[in-house]
Order: structure tokens, then sequence, then C-alpha cells
């Protein structure tokens, strides 16, 4: 995997990590992404993999454009993951930053 | 400067909240009571409510946006006041009850599930409103469901107050035998202090101490899982590096309580106080310190080395939390409760952890003698005295001592009692069978020590 390099803090940008973690099939990306395009959620990068036989997922999505709040978009993301039999997390990208850089 | 998060980062921080228990144990709002005042007790305890109520009415709900937006678990929101010795001073009414229930009633409307500052700051004798308030801690511990109290009664600038220490051994047998209905849990909102800090965010112990402004946040890290999987990774290596590792992951728990903290602080429009860089233990499992003091190489805690091993762990949480935190404050060291350490219990259960061995382990870790089920017949001298021996640790050594002991009525040795929640299982322990009523009741205060002359 690679890293994801953002540019310059923007102070415009809102900048949300999501995670989907679950057993691989046909539709988890389209699903995701249909969902962001839909409330105008901007992903910047995406990251896939396979951990111990689990895809996995990270985005980087923009939601300053978005038409929900991050907690509205939190919860359309789970019921999208219960359809399509993931487990979707959206998270303030603060938490990563602080934890991991000074 | 562009800011570069690997994939692996982000999956380490979300391990280590959904398979390692790391959260914010607390975010506590520190609440000036200093204009409460009034002669009328009734006109104190509704602007007591009224003023908790006004000023903390968004706590709750802020705490769990934060939780929610950043996904990591706040799992306690909570409130700490202006001592209530000193609230109460003014009024005629020695009934202090009365306030007590005006807490827990805030307490109630605004969601938290503790609040302190039902306390006095004794070390060097009582003011009217200490006395008052002292003979009003077991009655209040048992009519009200949220509100801790708590007492210093010496410090290393003063020394012991020694009837303090005997009241306070009498105070927690009477909250003891007003609860025991519920295996005296009573006592376990109770704590008796050497040094008390005045920004400690954890409960029973926090109050909004006299230094402090009108409000503030305060915030309490935990994360025992998170070391205790650090340690377990790297069974090898020497004692040099497994301090580096210790660092290292004490640093990220801490960052996780900085930005809540600082995040809550902006919401809530209210300075931003301290991180308390505590490892505080909760009962499930894998979320215990006696488990990391294991991993390091013991084969149960309170067995020979559990000293050396809490020493290197308590120094190494602290020297990487210090770097994490722009505000470093409360107790900050390892917590050793019993009752809430999966842990700690097995240790006393199996034989392995003793009383002594507990006080020798609070000369290198905050906080003291912490949740102690001892037998019902324990006499009020005995927990004097074993009071007056964690003091005496504090004092000498320029340390937070404390001691949370449950005399549970008609309990006996080996027998368990719950506490239930967060406050776990307590396992009945021993007490020496000797005699120090003769010396508790000499009285009168044991002066400060040598070290203190510091000027």
């Amino acid at each position: 995997m690679g890293t994801f390099k953002q540019g310059r803090s923007d102070s415009l940008q809102q900048r949300v990590i999501i995670t989907v973690v679950g057993h691989d099939r046909v539709g988890i990306i389209a699903g995701v992404t249909a969902t962001l395009a839909k409330y105008d959620a901007n992903i910047l990068d995406i990251s896939q993999t396979i951990m111990q036989d689990f895809f996995t997922m990270i985005m980087i999505v923009d939601i300053a454009g978005c038409k929900l709040s991050l907690q509205e978009l939190q919860v359309i993301l789970k019921n999208k993951g219960a359809e399509i039999g993931v487990d979707i997390n959206a998270q303030h990208e603060d938490i990563f930053k602080f934890m991991h850089r000074i | 400067m562009p800011i570069t998060l690997m994939p692996e980062e982000i999956l380490e921080t979300i391990n280590m909240i959904r398979s390692e228990n790391l959260d914010i144990r607390t975010i506590t709002m520190g609440v000036s009571l200093r204009d409460c005042s009034h002669d009328d007790i009734a006109t104190t305890a509704q602007k007591i409510y009224d003023k908790i109520t006004r000023k903390a009415e968004k706590l709750v709900r802020i705490g769990e946006d934060i939780s929610r937006e950043y996904g990591i678990p706040i799992i306690n929101k909570r409130i700490s006041v202006t001592p209530i010795s000193v609230v109460g001073e003014s009024c005629t009414s020695g009934e202090y009850i009365i306030l007590a229930r005006a807490l827990d009633q805030a307490a109630k409307e605004v969601g938290v599930n503790f609040i302190g500052g039902f306390s006095a700051l004794v070390q060097k004798g009582f003011t009217k409103g200490d006395d008052y308030l002292l003979n009003s801690i077991a009655e209040s511990l048992a009519v009200t469901e949220r509100v801790c109290s708590s007492v210093n009664v010496a410090t290393t600038k003063a020394g012991i107050n020694m009837d303090a220490v005997y009241r306070m051994g009498k105070i927690i047998k009477d909250t003891a035998g007003l609860t025991k209905e519920h295996g005296g849990l009573g006592c376990a909102k109770l704590v008796v202090f050497c040094n008390v800090p005045e920004d400690n965010p954890f409960m029973a112990g926090a109050f909004h101490g006299f230094g402090e402004p009108e409000l503030v946040i305060n915030v309490g890290v935990s994360g025992p899982g998170v070391v205790l999987n650090a340690v377990k990774s790297n069974p090898n290596v020497d004692f040099g590096s497994l301090a580096t590792i210790i660092k290292h992951t004490a640093f990220k728990i801490t960052r996780m309580g900085e930005l809540a903290g600082r995040e809550a602080a902006r919401r809530l429009n209210v300075q931003f106080g301290i991180v308390d860089l505590s490892l505080a233990p909760t009962p499930a499992v894998g979320d215990s310190v006696a488990d990391i003091l294991e991993a390091m190489g013991l084969e149960r805690v309170g067995g020979h080395g559990t000293t050396a091993a809490l020493a290197l762990l308590n120094d190494a949480v602290k020297k990487g939390g210090a770097m994490a935190s722009s505000y470093v404050g409360g107790l900050s060291g390892a917590f050793i409760p019993v009752s809430e350490d999966a842990g700690m219990i097995r240790g006393v259960e199996e034989g392995s952890l003793t009383l002594d061995k507990l006080e020798a382990m609070t000369c290198v870790c905050s906080v003291g003698l912490d949740m102690i089920a001892v037998p019902g017949d324990t006499t009020a001298e005995t927990i004097a005295a074993i009071i007056a021996d964690e003091a005496a640790i504090g004092m000498i050594n320029k340390k937070t001592t404390a001691v949370r002991i449950i005399p549970v009525p008609g309990g006996k040795v080996g027998q368990r009692v719950e506490l239930g929640g967060l406050l776990g299982t307590a396992p009945i322990m021993p007490v020496h069978p000797f005699s120090a009523e003769k010396f508790i009741r000499r009285g009168g205060r044991i002066p400060a020590p040598i070290c203190a002359l510091t000027n």
C-alpha cells in the first residue's frame, strides 16, 4: 500500500477517513462511491488491500460540499454497509493526524 | 507542510479502538461554585443546582458528538465542583445533605453519572464548614446516587492531620453501615487523600480546586489494553527497549485525550485544563494494568519484581504522555484499583497480591490503596492506620496517595462483593489482626517532614 499524500492543510476542506472492512465481493467500491457521490462527498484518495482475508478499503473524503453533516453521513454509510455486507466507518481525519503526527 | 498518513497508521488507530479498548475514560467539566454561597442552606442548594444545570447543560451532548465524529468512545462525562465545605461555609445550618441532594439532582438533570466535590481540605485542621461536611458524608453518600466525596487529610507541606485520619476511619465505617444492603457501596464514592491534586478528572476524587478558572475541561485517558498488546508483541526485548515501546504507545493514547479535550473545550467555549495520563483499567478482559505487569514477565501480579515492573511502566507512561500533551495534570500515573482490574482480582484470589504488596506498589505509581474490600469487622482504628500509612508514603515522597477502602458489612475474607458497572467486583482481603488503636488515639498532627522545607 502507498501513502496518502494530502496537499497543504486546506481549511476549506473537511476531511474524513472512511474505512470499509468485510469479505471481498463484487460491488463494494461501487456501492460506497455511489453513496458518497449522491451526497456530494468528494473522494480525494483511495487505497485498498486484503488484510487477514478481509477486504480493507481506506478513503480520504472531503465533505466540505456534502449535503449531509458528518453524523448524518455516518448513519447513511452504516446502513449502506449493512446492505452490502461490510462494516463502514467514517471518522474525522484529525483523530489519525493527532495520534501519529505532532 | 504536507501531511502523510500511512494506511498502516490508520488501521493501527482503528485496531486500538476496536480490539484493545482504547477510549477516553472521562471528560470532566470543572465548575466553580464559589458564587453560590448564602446563609440560607436551601438558597445555596438552589444556586448550586441552577449553576451546574446551566453551565453543564451541553456537556453530555457535545461529548457524544465528539465521540461519534472521531469514532472514539468517550466513556464518561462528569462534573467536578468547588469543595462543598467552602461553598456551604456561610450557611447557618449544617445539614449539608441538602447540598448533596442538589448536586445529585443537578448531575441527574444534565445526564452525568458522577459529580465530584463533596469535599474538604483539612490537612491542618477543621473550619466550621469542614466539620459540617465531614459530619454529613456518610448519610449523603447513602441517600444520593451520583455524588462523590473526597477529603484531603495530609500534605507534604502541612504533615498529617491524625484527627482527620481517625475521623475518616469512623466515617468510612458509618458509610459502609448505611449502605450495607449494597455491600458498602457508599465507600466506593469516598476517597481520603494526601497531596490531593486540584485538577483531577477521575472519580471519586475529583473536585474543582481553588486555583482553577470559573469553568474548565479536564480529560482522563485510558488504554491498558493498548499497552498490554504492545508489551505482549515484544516478549524478549530488554528493559530499555520495553520502556521505549511503552513510551510510544502512551504518546498515542495521550494524543487522543488531548484532541478530545481541546475539541470539547472549544465547543463548550470553556478553557481547556489538563490531560491526566493515568492508565485506568476496567473490569473488561484485556483492559488490566495487572496483565501488563504479568506480560512483562511476572508469573502473577504481587510477586517479587512487581514493584520494579510497575515503576518502569508508570515512568514510561509519563514520559510518553508528557510529550503528547501541552498540559499534563491530575493524578497522571498508573491506577491499581483492585475491584476494577480483572488481573488484580485474580492476583488477590490466587494469593499473590496482598495489602502489604499493594502498599509498596503505591510508592511508585498513583494513586494508592484503591477499591480495596476488607472484612466488615475491621475497626475504624485499623482503617485509620491504613490511611495513615498511605498518607505517610505520600507526604514523605511528595506525591499523591489515597485510600478508597470498603469494610464490607458482614463480609469475610475470601468472599466477593459486587459493586456494579465500572466499580467491578472486590475480593475481600485480610488486614493485619494487630491493633493500632493506641497509636491512632493519640490525636494531633504528624509534623511536616524536613523535605517540606524547600524555601
